[in-house]
């Protein structure tokens, strides 16, 4: 029994860091009609910016400021929103295809930062011994996880009341006029470049949130964290959820992570040792299928856009 | 030592070329961002191995390596069958999800399923061939020498003739034939195409063809002269997007144009950043051509 | 006479969008042989007519009959091969090919042998389109495209040919040229339904005309009644520009 909870307890902790990226891009795609193909470039930087930040100092690599966790999610969003400006200004003028283009490239890149930039990144071994502050406060491995779910749960429901707010605010409403019409909203003296520039970044920030809760949790960070395969289970996790919803935004996380940690399993006690890189193909592939499945099938996702007379709720 | 970066760049940009073509017709006549497309090279090149395992059974016949090549008409042949086979891989695809998600849905839910279509094609082939890499031939080459000390392998040569030639027949075709003529027809008014009689769906099956068979030659050599593994294709992602948006969509030249300059820029960085970090070279080349032409260098504005 | 409808469209309503109808119930036919010109205010849902019978507008409501055989939801494609040519008021011409590719595209449709004997028809109708084959369309001036549109249209040599405000744009000189190809159409065996705001000349070649407003037929007759009648004359014809008046704009 206690096995099963702490095991769910485990599984939940991942699953809401996991949507909080997804509310990030629900912001940018699902509301601003940005595709970001770079989901997980955004996610590293929070998650190296809190290792550096919070993490114990070493020898011959930058950082280690040992700074308290608070500190540390503040400085990977203040960090991955920082990112996304310098970013968001080259590219956010691009739309459609070519900013998916752009920012898939600028996740390779920040993956290649991260492998090679040994003085700050600590190169392919990474950074490890990050503090989990549940370690601190609580004894055994359930309480302390439980602990951090709280935290999770705490600054997620944060992150989801924020998120709320924004796109119910005329700011928000802004950002599908938009999406829907970019001339019409220009011609209304709006700057559709500078609103679409600042989603771009709001939506990095819970990125690079997310990336920092991760590490916190996890206690090391390395480059094989944020392969391609994580933009693209947040972007299913979306499209399952349903975009333009923040509820369906977490729900898909939710699902997604359930499905992805299950097969897992089961191909883990089916598959032999010896294919183990044919095992984690099966679960790509399953992401894969249920994504262009979706698309096919239910494009609008479980939940979709409440509002549905717009054009783009077609997706 | 330039003139070897000069001569690599030109050979790997010749298959970046050869990818580049069907990504920029997609691009153009299609009318989205194919991230599935350097797949094919993928497939192509594994395609490829299977035929090979066939037509070298039946290739005692024809004797043994030709010239100084390290593969034989056994190899040939499979290259043929690998286009066709790629070539059908794709019109499956297009039948199942593009064509159908073409109709109603916005161009960028195309680009999206072309996602998920890229993840399921790369770890397929992980889970037929294998995460490692694997090779046609173990054969040893030796290099031929050209003058300012400049090596190239007889392969990366046939490599690059084979492309010069299938460039000239590729224009040949767009030039003369009423295929190719419907095809640039449509790329351009895909309405006005239709009201002349042109069926604009078998143009699209068309373009899928030559995409996918260009695709499976480029992933064949690729195979031939560097070795096989499931992140071929997936590697090339930028390289082919960079040269396609280079050249403008659509564009045959502009492509191949395209797929020489990814090829040099990225042979000539490693004379000033480190090797590690070449593979970001053709994302800078996508960020200056767009940053000052947002739709692209002969895009036109949508 | 009795002649056999060459095109007969009943009841049509159509649109851009299902929820928003431009067309309200449009009933019109035209005979073998004949030239029919639609005319009526702007908004009055003429192009947008022709457009639903080409299969660019879709059709909600009503059917279209093509020698007696129903077009409503024909693909363009294969409207072009039973034999109705249609020239867009824009983008009529493919500007990035060569005059002879255009010609080409036209005639896709038949057997190559056929087409190039066409096409070689074509050069000897328009000798202007053969000195300049090998030029791409986007140098010719409006005139010169408007025949290469037309002329593109006639390889197959359709029964039926629409044109969608042919002479918009040309020069009074070009504007009569063009109307003297429609009338020839006919000679060679077609029937031709055109949209014209040049209404009073196109009605002189016409052997009948509709009047179209708000999406739905107004008035029709022979059109030299057409002419003749006084409200038309005032509200259409009066108030429209003279065809001399129209400038060359491109």
């Amino acid at each position: 029994m206690t096995g099963v909870i702490s095991y769910l307890v485990f599984f939940l902790i991942l699953a809401l860091i996991l949507s909080i990226a997804v509310l990030g891009l629900n912001l940018q795609w699902g509301f601003t009609g940005l595709f970001n193909a770079g989901v997980a470039g955004f996610i590293a930087v929070g998650a190296y910016v809190m290792a550096i930040l919070t993490g114990p100092a070493r020898d011959a690599v930058f950082g280690g400021f040992g700074l308290p966790f608070a500190v540390g999610l503040i400085g990977a969003m203040v960090a991955a929103g920082f990112a996304a400006l310098l970013v968001g200004l080259v590219t956010l003028r691009l739309k459609g295809e070519y900013l998916a283009v752009a920012t898939f490239g600028i996740a390779v890149t920040i993956q290649l930062v991260c492998l090679n930039w040994e003085y700050v990144t600590g190169g392919t071994l990474g950074l490890i011994s990050i503090p989990n502050p549940a370690r601190a406060l609580a004894d055994g491995p359930l309480a302390q996880n439980t602990l951090y779910l709280l935290i999770v749960v705490l600054v997620g429901s944060l992150a989801f009341w924020c998120f709320e707010r924004i796109v119910q605010s005329p700011w928000g409403r802004m950002l599908k006029a938009i999406r829907e019409d970019e001339e019409a909203a220009a011609s209304l003296g709006k700057n559709p470049t500078r609103i679409r520039l600042e989603s771009f970044v709001i939506g990095c920030m819970a990125m690079g949130l997310s990336g920092a809760l991760y590490v916190g949790f996890i206690g090391y960070v390395s480059p094989s964290d944020f392969l391609p395969i994580v933009t693209f289970q947040i972007w299913t996790m979306l499209i399952v959820g349903g975009s333009a919803n923040n509820r369906g935004a977490v729900l898909g996380a939710i699902i997604v992570w359930a499905v992805w940690t299950t097969s897992g399993f089961v191909i883990s006690k089916l598959v032999p040792t010896e294919i183990q890189a044919q095992g984690g193909a099966m679960q790509a592939i399953l992401i894969g299928l249920i994504l262009v499945l979706m698309l096919l099938g239910r494009p609008r996702g479980l939940i979709g856009e409440r509002i549905s007379v717009s054009r783009h709720a077609r997706f | 030592m330039v003139l070897q970066h000069i001569a690599d760049g030109v050979l790997s940009g010749a298959v970046v070329a050869l990818g580049a073509i069907g990504l920029s017709f997609t691009m153009k006549i299609l009318r989205f961002a194919n991230f599935s497309h350097s797949e094919l090279l993928t497939w192509g090149a594994y395609f490829g191995l299977v035929f090979l395992g066939f037509t070298t059974a039946f290739g005692e016949f024809f004797g043994g390596n030709i010239g100084p090549f390290s593969f034989g008409w056994p190899l040939l042949a499979a290259l043929v069958l690998s286009a066709v086979a790629t070539s059908v891989l794709a019109l499956v695809l297009h039948a199942l999800v593009f064509e159908k998600l073409g109709r109603g849905a916005g161009h960028m839910t195309m680009v999206f399923a072309s996602f998920g279509i890229a993840l399921l094609l790369r770890h397929l082939v992980v889970l037929i061939w294998g995460p490692n890499p694997i090779y046609y031939s173990n054969e040893l080459q030796f290099a031929i020498l050209l003058p300012g000390n400049v090596r190239v392998l007889p392969d990366q040569v046939f490599l690059l003739g084979l492309t010069i030639v299938l460039v000239v027949c590729l224009h040949l075709f767009m030039k003369h034939s009423r295929t190719g003529i419907a095809m640039r027809g449509v790329s351009e008014n895909p309405d006005l195409a239709g009201l002349s009689g042109v069926n604009v769906n078998n143009v699209v099956r068309w373009v899928w063809v030559i995409g996918a068979s260009l695709a499976a030659v480029a992933g064949v050599l690729y195979g031939l002269t560097v070795q096989l593994r499931p992140e071929l294709g997936f590697g090339l992602i930028l390289p082919l997007f960079a040269a396609a948006i280079l050249g403008g969509a659509g564009s045959l030249y502009g492509a191949v144009i395209g797929g020489l300059v990814v090829g040099l820029s990225e042979n000539l960085s490693v004379m000033i950043i480190p090797t590690s970090y070449k593979p970001a070279v053709p994302f800078l080349l996508i960020l200056i051509i767009l940053y000052f032409r947002p739709d692209g260098l002969f895009g036109e504005r949508r | 006479m009795s002649k056999q409808p060459v095109l007969e469209a009943t009841g049509i309503v159509a649109g851009y969008s299902p929820d928003l109808p431009i067309l309200h119930g449009i009933n019109l036919h035209v005979d073998e042989g004949e030239i029919v010109t639609i005319i009526g205010p702007n908004g009055a849902g003429k192009s947008t007519f022709v457009k639903a019978i080409a299969g660019l507008v879709t059709v909600s409501a009503g059917n279209i009959l093509f020698n007696r055989s129903d077009i409503t939801h024909i693909n363009s494609h294969q409207l072009a091969k039973s034999g109705v040519g249609f020239v867009p008021q824009t983008g009529n011409v493919f500007t990035t090919l060569t005059i002879h590719e255009n010609l080409v595209l036209g005639g896709v449709t038949l057997p190559a042998k056929k087409a190039n004997q066409r096409i070689e028809e074509i050069y000897q109708m328009y000798p202007v389109l053969r000195e300049r084959q090998f030029e791409k369309a986007a140098v010719l001036s409006g005139g010169q495209r408007q025949i290469l549109a037309v002329a593109r249209a006639l390889l197959t040599a359709p029964k039926l040919m629409l044109l969608d405000e042919p002479t918009a744009g040309l020069s009074p000189m070009a504007a009569t040229e063009l109307f003297n190809v429609v009338r020839n159409l006919v000679a060679d065996g077609a029937s031709v339904l055109m949209v014209e705001q040049n209404a009073r000349a196109a009605l002189r070649i016409s052997d009948r005309g509709y009047v179209f407003a708000e999406g739905q037929n107004r008035a029709q007759g022979t059109a030299a009644g057409l002419l003749e009648d006084n409200d038309i004359k005032q509200i259409f014809l009066g108030v429209r520009k003279k065809p001399d008046d129209n400038s060359e704009n491109n």
